[in-house]
């Protein structure tokens, strides 16, 4: 047997409910893994005793039989989810000590599954960044290596990205706004699902942009990915835009049979200077579909172009408002104060201090966009373009395309400290083919179809109709086993 | 329903030094919706709770925490607006108003700026009988209450309680249709007599329930009438807010003294700058808080975590269905059906427990009579001893028990208001409260007779001055009734006395 840390959540699954391995077991290999993983930086806190309590929990459930979903199987959590009584501070110094009393809807959901949470992954501050490099903690690094250049995991999801990669676990959760799920699974060869807009609960989930946030599974096949959705996602009471529709049996909707779905390629995602090896990749992974059964069409999107400045302009007013409550006054960090400071000198320097660069210019930003006076130039007129986005996708949909394939980046991973030091617009680029997703509140999937020239994993995307998720991995199954993706990054570690 | 008949009032008119002038006031009144729990948490509203016990995660804005809408709160602003004759938006939306503030931990207040969710309604406000001024209804929008900053507790830190953060208020924001303080102060208690009547809102103004922002401008005479005509504002005069006033007389004191202030300004050839002020009770002046340049941009938007809020016609329905007889109504009713003066209408309907009280009194008696007895013995005793209606010693069925002695002839009306003293202070039954005290009114002619005898047998001198001046008989009544302890029939004593005396 190989190691138990590189064991699918399908196999372990299967192997516990055999008998052939106990959740401890698989749990110590994860930890091990974890301790001797610790180069990447991707946990950021862990949490060994609680695992192991956990596990062995796990273990006595199986043993009783009527085990629930996930029972036994080790999972990291971004750091982005509130853990009770964990260190949960979004990857910023402003929650510096911040261990909540409440344990996310998501990640209860998963724990009353039975899952074993390892710990919290590292990722970009307030999930805002295409590297991991905002985080407080330093960034997450791909495990991924093709010279002596550590390069990254993509962001924001990054952490969780190079844990589930490095087989640091079975499978991690993630959140995705504008790509932050699906651009790191791309980055490190795994699979990664940002689920329709209201599938998951974002109650207990740090806010970034509530519109568009949402939490997703990353793992290492299509599979896992519908096995960890399954125990994500549900109504939820406590999030007024979390829908209320039932969640159907996404495991048992991968049928392995495409034939006859249509899948669209919009032509405006071929993009000026977009490299060689992504186009190539994009027009196989259509002829793999195509050979699988699918009827491949060209569709149009015809205000892609529009998406990223729409989304630069949505996601930060909604964060510039959404952390405002980081004020230093009731948890969290709070800066040292001189004698006869007041309340504005303690907001002022509390998060002047407590912010990374990244996240002040997206506050800024957005406090910008809203202001009186550039509220319609910008802030209307983005949300006007959001819905013409929606509508593309709607009328593509409406002429039959099941699905939509495109590349996942625009590149492979790039190499820690190489972009957008001089213009944050060039890390911005990273999520060109992504936040149209998000602006729509669509299903999307990046799963790994292959290697570039210097051997690094590039993904394709799939997107798919509002809450079907199920025929969308469907499809994407289908794409993993025609792409047979089966690299795995050289352990340099 | 029937509707009385009103004249407008007349504006009030201030005379500056070189012109007439006029007021011109709209109001922004926030009122707390009654409701056991907070607009989008399940925390408690109780006031005067130990500070921040009253506190949730959402109230607290813990990092991930996510609002609900509190259905009840909608439904009472709902019935808030039917009650103000108003329409209901079925489709509402919440918006972020964004600044800092201790007190305010999400960093933004959620509110309704585009999409309020009541649109115009009006409210009749009674200024004297037959005179009212329509004050319309622009909106009404529901909103989060802030905390509380409390910053005399501590020479060198603020502290901060947050039971009142998240507590849900009503907004509602008046056209410029009120033309005096006394109209103002008049407006707001209309408001909160409605308000009360449909258990929307407690309308306790100590504790905070009601609070207002005034607007308040001057303009010459003719001008709010061009207003009127085009819709332009323009007419008013510039305008300044008076922010967060909970008392009627400060409002009242606020206005005049804001006016005046204009006036002089204006008359100086100055002029007046938009801006918000405070009203400060103690100078009873109003202060500059901020000028329109130093105005807090809100950046308001769409709350991202909360759906439109749209509500089904059938459920707007049902509410409508449900309303009570507003005050208006019962007071038309209490003048048609009672026969009553609107005055006494007016005072019996204030509060929608002294109408029902008085309604029990009145049922098959005289409404004029149980109205007398309502307004002038309980409400003058109950005032006396600083009690409310509903705490009243003496029940309608008591009150009514001592007006029917009066009407069946067994006790006089003077008796009558020992006896009310009596059942006030004791309790027990009228009837045979007069049995046993023997109170009841001697009505034994014979008995009557052989007084009035043996009096005009005392004092011959009397009867010879009675004899000149007629009016002296009621010397000789005023004797009788002493003698017989006020138990004597008043009407009988007289007949008797004069047939004696012969006059």
């Amino acid at each position: 047997m190989t190691d138990l840390n590189a064991l699918t959540i399908a196999e372990a699954r299967d192997a516990l409910a055999r008998g052939d391995l106990t959740s401890v077991e698989l749990t110590e290999a994860c930890l091990g893994a974890v301790e001797a993983g610790g180069a990447l930086g991707a946990f950021v806190h862990k949490t060994p005793e609680l695992a192991l309590e956990r596990a062995r929990a796990a273990d006595a459930r199986l043993k009783a039989g009527a085990a629930p979903a996930l029972c036994g199987i080790p999972l990291g959590i971004k750091d982005l989810f509130c853990t009770e009584g964990v260190a949960s501070q979004a990857a910023s110094r402003i929650l510096d000590g911040f261990r909540p009393e409440y344990e996310s809807t998501v990640s209860a959901q998963l724990r009353d599954a039975g899952a074993v949470m390892l710990g919290k992954l590292n990722m970009d501050e307030f999930a805002m960044g295409s590297s991991n490099e905002t985080s407080v903690y330093g960034p997450a690094v791909n495990p991924w290596k093709v010279d002596e250049r550590k390069l990254t995991p993509g962001g924001s999801s990054g952490g969780s990205a190079a844990a589930v990669a490095a087989d640091l676990c079975l499978a991690a959760t993630g959140t995705d706004t504008g790509g932050s799920i699906r651009q790191p699974a791309a980055f490190t060869g795994i699979v990664g699902l940002k689920p329709t807009y209201g599938r998951c609960s974002r109650w207990g989930i740090v806010a970034f942009a509530s519109s568009l946030d949402q939490a997703g599974p990353m793992t290492k096949t299509v599979r896992d990915a519908a096995i960890l959705l399954q125990a994500m996602a549900g109504h939820d009471p406590k999030d007024s835009t979390s829908a209320d529709l039932p969640v159907p049996d996404f495991e048992a909707m991968l049928s392995g049979d495409i034939r006859g779905r249509k899948i669209g390629i919009p032509r405006e995602y071929r993009m000026e200077g977009m490299p060689q090896e992504i186009e190539d990749l994009w027009a196989k992974g259509a002829e793999m579909l195509r050979d699988a059964g699918a009827e491949i069409v060209d569709i149009s999107l015809p205000h892609t172009k529009y998406a990223l400045p729409a989304y630069y302009v949505i996601a930060p007013a909604e964060a510039s408002s959404n952390l405002a409550r980081y004020d230093g006054v009731r948890y969290g960090y709070r800066a040292k104060l001189e004698q006869g400071d007041g309340i504005v000198d303690m907001y002022e320097k509390t998060r002047a201090e407590g912010f990374g660069a990244e996240v002040k210019r997206r506050v800024m930003v957005g406090t910008y966009v809203l202001s009186a006076g550039f509220y319609d130039a910008y802030y209307n007129r983005a949300r006007k373009v959001r819905t013409l986005i929606k509508r593309d996708f709607e009328q593509a949909f409406d002429q039959g395309v099941d699905a939509i394939l495109t590349p996942a980046t625009p590149s492979a991973a790039f190499g820690l400290g190489e972009m957008g030091q001089a213009d944050p617009v060039e890390m911005y680029l990273n999520d060109i083919f992504t936040v149209t997703v998000n602006l729509a509140g669509l299903p999307g999937i990046s799963v790994p179809a292959g290697l570039d020239r210097k051997g690094l994993p590039l993904g394709l995307q799939l997107i798919g109709k509002p809450w079907e998720e199920g025929p969308l991995l469907d499809v994407a199954e289908a794409l993993e086993r025609a792409a047979g993706f089966v690299a795995k990054p050289e352990k340099w570690w | 329903m029937l509707d009385l008949a009103y004249e407008p009032p007349k504006p009030k008119v201030i005379s500056g030094a070189r012109h007439d002038w006029e007021l011109v006031i709209g109001m922004e009144v926030h009122a707390q919706v009654a409701s056991k729990a907070k607009l989008f948490s399940g925390a408690s509203t109780a006031f005067g709770a130990e500070p921040n016990s009253n506190v949730s995660f959402v109230d607290a804005a813990m990092p991930g925490m996510l609002p609900v809408i509190n259905e009840f709160c909608i439904e009472q602003a709902v019935r808030t607006g039917l009650g103000l004759k108003a329409r209901i938006n079925l489709v509402s939306a919440f918006d972020r108003k964004n600044y800092f503030y201790p007190d305010l931990p999400q960093g933004y207040q959620i509110s309704q700026l585009y999409h309020p969710l009541v649109g115009e309604g009006e409210v009749l406000v009674d200024m004297a009988p037959g005179v009212a001024r329509r004050v319309r209804i622009e909106r009404i929008h529901v909103e989060q209450d802030a905390g509380k900053s409390i910053h005399d507790m501590d020479p060198a830190m603020s502290f901060v309680d947050l039971n009142r953060t998240g507590v849900a208020l009503m907004e509602i924001v008046s056209r410029p249709d009120i033309r005096g303080p006394e109209e103002a102060a008049a407006y707001l208690t209309k408001l909160r007599q409605i308000m009360r009547y449909l258990g929307t809102c407690e309308g306790n103004m100590q504790s905070g329930n009601l609070r207002a922002d005034v607007n308040v401008s001057v303009c010459r005479p003719g001008a709010y009438e061009k207003f009127i005509e085009t819709g332009d504002p323009g007419h008013l005069g510039t305008r300044c807010e008076i922010k967060n006033m909970n008392s009627m007389r400060f409002i009242q004191q606020a206005i005049d003294y804001e006016a005046r202030r204009q006036i002089a300004l204006l008359e100086e050839g100055g002029e007046v700058v938009q801006e918000t002020r405070l009203y400060d009770p103690d100078r009873g002046e109003t202060r500059s808080m901020r000028s329109k340049e130093e105005a807090h941009d809100y950046r308001y938007f769409p709350d991202p975590d909360l759906l439109p809020l749209e509500l089904e016609q059938d459920w707007v329905d049902a509410i409508a269905d449900s309303l009570p007889e507003l005050p208006d109504a019962k007071k038309a009713r209490f003048v048609a059906d009672y026969g009553l003066t609107e005055y006494d209408a007016g005072v019996l309907t204030a509060e929608v427990a002294a109408a029902d009280y008085f309604e029990q009194v009145a049922d098959g008696r005289d409404g004029k009579q149980a109205a007398n007895w309502v307004i002038n013995e309980l409400f003058g005793r109950l005032k006396k001893d600083e009690r409310e209606i509903t705490e009243s010693p003496v029940s309608p069925a008591q009150l009514g028990g001592i007006i029917d002695l009066i009407a069946s002839g067994d006790i006089s009306g003077k008796i009558a208001k020992e006896l009310f003293e009596i059942v006030y202070a004791e309790g027990g039954d009228p009837a045979e409260i007069v049995e046993a005290r023997g109170m009841r009114q001697v009505t034994d002619t014979g008995a009557i007779e052989a007084e009035v005898d043996r009096i005009i047998a005392e004092n011959p001198a009397q009867v010879e001055k009675a004899r000149a001046n007629p009016k002296v008989a009621g010397w000789f009544v005023g004797q009788v009734m002493k003698a017989t302890g006020g138990k004597a029939n008043p009407k009988a004593v007289n007949d008797i006395v004069a047939a004696k005396l012969g006059l």
